[in-house]
């Protein structure tokens, strides 16, 4: 009796130490509470190279540098596109936070409205060196309007239409300057193997970037003063058919492109000569780079409207940095995001991933091609339009972005979407926001 | 452990007149609910609280403005069961859809699989040279994890480049352009040609196991009454198995009908509506727009109808095998 009692003893004092150590390690992966010399703080940082690798080897002598200064170790974890949502939302619900995260600029109203978020009041701005050394286009994406922002621009990027130079030459054509002209430029790159055009037909995030850009050229909003959907209006709608048409109409898109799910892959049909013209936010070039095609072998002209339209290319695109509100280092927290954003460590992050500057006066060094980098410069600075900064932003993503998937399906499996379906499912998408407010 | 000390106390109670009122307690007298413990703690924290969380978040409004602090969320009633249940409106109207693709989608996979289980397990039932190798062939799919395997039948669903296009428009020539089989009104074929190969050596592996217990004389007696397989099938397998095939049918129906681990791998974040099967349905309505109180609204009700769907399983089969 007394052996056996002993070893139950045993048996649930060991349950009992697993699960409290599972519950420890579960702490201690969340936030870092550890002090070792000036302490530490965990930063998530978004896929912006052309690996997770890459960009692990591109910020670790970054962050080293950071802790030489301030004695603030970084622990570093690169998140892809496909998960890095995700993972905030559970670290919102959670509450088990990094202290530092990047997120995608266009998601910032809808993570402020969460209030997990640090809101950078002055005190705050004052901290990472005052909000006037950001240009007021890229900070103006932090958060809604009146609030304090929850986010500070780190990378900016915006929409180009890439074209490769040798097609172009070769069918005697000189690059587009209005929607129809691209177009019918398209139709003449399109032979045999080779398309127009290579789009990311099966990405819900860059499906929703164009339905607002064709959106904005046509000068329709998505959302009404009272941060109500309207996605069924005909400028919407409208700018979604001529997106689609591009490959139901037109038939300058392969439909393969129908399951293209990242922009990547279309950089790299792009890259490889498989299409003439590819739209694309900057970042591309370390991918086209990557694949062995030479900056002076393609220009880039901003994404044209049609004759009459907004001159409007492109989303004011990027990714900003924000600090999680339950952080027990903010401190370190703030010095780090003033570091990521001194203009020493901007300089030296821009070109590895070909982000455009958010600090005003810093140019443009992300490419070796000047005229590249003056052209998107000049979209960035003049051409873009933000994306809507109401909390139901990211559902415009999803309802919309998804919808738009389905039609491209729905169009390289043989079937057509005229201008009735597609108010018909921005009617869907619109009750899906409506119900999730 | 209330109940521990309960026990004795109520003894003493009833029976005042017991020869010793104080009893002393056995020595070790904890030992089977010290034992008991951990299996009910875990079975509390990690069944139990969970589904209750589940039900009362169901009447919630949790939406984004609220995750971060789950105790400001108000309480709205049954309005999240409103509008998963408006079937007029575009959310309701979806989850409608997605669960009548889901119930086709069970039917065909639980049926087609159990056909493919127990024709396989019938043929190997008999020895003969090989069996040992067909029978780990079988189980094959059972053993891969269920992630690679999942994989490999999304590259080779691809269009330009996958197997299955080469195999059928290369190979055997069938004329006309390639289809998509992971977007469109193929992605139905394609899920449920997936979710059959994970499903059906289970089915296989539980029927030969139910058909090793059926004695040989019974089918040599059958024989020599001239009875020809298929009637033996019938007449002798069938009823003898018959207590397998109640908790085989049951365990994969439920399986299959909760399945996500295949929709979610093979379409990643966009599902075609063709193949947008419940429980990743309901992942996506309150992950992607944040709002958890109407995805767990959804969850419950699945829950409601699966149980009743169980409940009426169970009722029916057990009211017959007390008639036989």
């Amino acid at each position: 009796m007394k052996i056996r009692t002993l070893a139950a003893t045993a048996a649930i004092a060991a349950l009992a130490l697993t699960t409290s150590a599972c519950g420890g390690s579960n702490n201690a992966s969340g936030s870092s509470e550890s002090s070792g010399g000036g302490g530490s703080i965990t930063y998530w940082a978004s896929n912006q190279g052309t690996s997770l690798d890459n960009d692990k080897a591109v910020l670790t002598p970054e962050l080293q540098k950071f802790q030489d200064q301030t004695g603030v170790k970084v622990n570093l974890e690169v998140i892809g596109w496909n998960d890095l949502q995700t993972r905030i939302q559970t670290a919102v619900t959670s509450g088990q936070a990094p202290d530092v995260v990047n997120i995608g600029n266009t998601w910032a109203a809808s993570l402020q409205s969460t209030e997990a978020f640090m809101p950078f009041d002055s005190s705050a701005m004052d901290a990472i060196g005052g909000k006037d050394k950001f240009v007021k286009t890229a900070l103006d994406t932090g958060g809604m309007p009146g609030q304090d922002p929850t986010s500070v621009p780190l990378y900016g990027l915006a929409y180009g239409l890439y074209y490769n130079k040798a097609m172009f030459a070769d069918a005697g054509l000189t690059p587009p300057t209005t929607w129809e002209d691209m177009v019918a430029d398209a139709k003449k790159l399109t032979t045999g193997d080779q398309h127009g055009f290579a789009l990311a037909a099966g990405s819900y995030t860059e499906n929703a970037h164009f339905a607002f850009i064709n959106a904005a050229q046509n000068g329709a909003d998505l959302f009404d003063s009272d941060g109500k959907p309207t996605f069924t209006s005909d400028g919407v709608v409208d700018g979604i058919k001529r997106q689609l048409d591009l490959m139901q109409t037109d038939k300058v898109v392969d439909v393969a492109n129908a399951q293209y799910d990242n922009g990547t892959k279309a950089v790299n049909d792009f890259a490889t000569g498989k299409v003439a013209m590819i739209i694309n936010q900057n970042n591309a070039d370390s991918s086209i780079v990557a694949n062995g095609m030479k900056s002076d072998q393609y220009g880039v002209v901003a994404f044209p409207a049609p004759k009459g339209g907004k001159d409007v290319a492109s989303h004011v695109a990027g990714i900003n940095l924000s600090i999680f509100k339950n952080t027990k280092n903010k401190d370190a927290a703030l010095k780090f995001v003033k570091f990521m954003t001194s203009p020493e460590t901007q300089t030296a992050l821009d070109k590895p991933f070909a982000a455009l500057p958010v600090l005003n006066g810093a140019t443009a060094n992300f490419t070796d091609n000047p005229e590249e980098a003056k052209i998107f410069s000049d979209i960035y600075a003049n051409k873009s339009k933000p994306l809507p900064l109401v909390p139901a932003e990211d559902q415009f993503e999803s309802t919309v972005g998804k919808a738009m998937n389905q039609m491209y399906a729905t169009i390289a499996s043989g079937g057509t979407v005229s201008t009735d379906d597609i108010r018909k499912a921005m009617e869907t998408a619109q009750q899906q926001v409506a119900a999730a407010g | 452990m209330s109940a521990a000390t309960a026990t004795p106390t109520s003894d003493k109670t009833t029976k005042p007149a017991d020869r010793n009122p104080r009893r002393p307690r056995r020595s070790g007298w904890w030992l089977p609910y010290a034992l008991l413990a951990p299996a009910i703690i875990f079975e509390l924290v990690i069944h139990v609280i969970p589904m209750f969380t589940g039900i009362w978040m169901s009447f919630l409004k949790l939406t984004k403005a609220f995750i971060s602090n789950w105790g400001r969320a108000p309480v709205i009633g049954v309005k999240n069961y409103q509008v998963a249940l408006d079937f007029n409106g575009a959310v309701g109207a979806s989850l409608l859809q997605s669960f009548l693709i889901t119930c086709g989608f069970t039917i065909l996979v639980v049926g087609i699989s159990w056909g493919l289980g127990m024709a396989a397990a019938v043929a190997l039932q008999k020895k003969f040279w090989g069996q040992g190798f067909f029978r780990t062939l079988f189980l094959v799919p059972y053993a891969l994890p269920m992630y690679a395997g999942i994989i490999a039948w999304k590259f080779m669903l691809q269009k330009d480049t996958g197997a299955l296009n080469h195999f059928l428009y290369d190979n055997l020539g069938i004329s006309g352009d390639k289809p998509f089989w992971l977007i469109g009104d193929n992605a139905f074929a394609a899920v449920v040609i997936v979710a059959i190969w994970r499903l059906w050596p289970f089915a296989f592996l539980m029927l030969m196991a139910g058909l090793q217990s059926i004695p040989t004389d019974v089918y040599e007696a059958s024989a020599v009454d001239g009875a020809k397989p298929f009637r033996q099938w019938l007449s002798i397998t069938l009823p003898m198995v018959r207590p397998v095939n109640m908790v085989l049918v049951l365990v994969m129906f439920l399986w299959t009908f909760n399945d996500f681990n295949t929709p979610f791998v093979l379409f990643g974040n966009a599902q075609p509506p063709a193949g947008d099967l419940i429980s990743f349905h309901i992942y996506n309505a309150s992950f992607l727009t944040w709002n958890f109180g109407s995805g767990a609204a959804m969850s419950v009700l699945l829950l409601l109808f699966l149980l009743l769907v169980t409940g009426i399983y169970l009722l029916v089969l057990n009211r017959r095998s007390k008639r036989a």
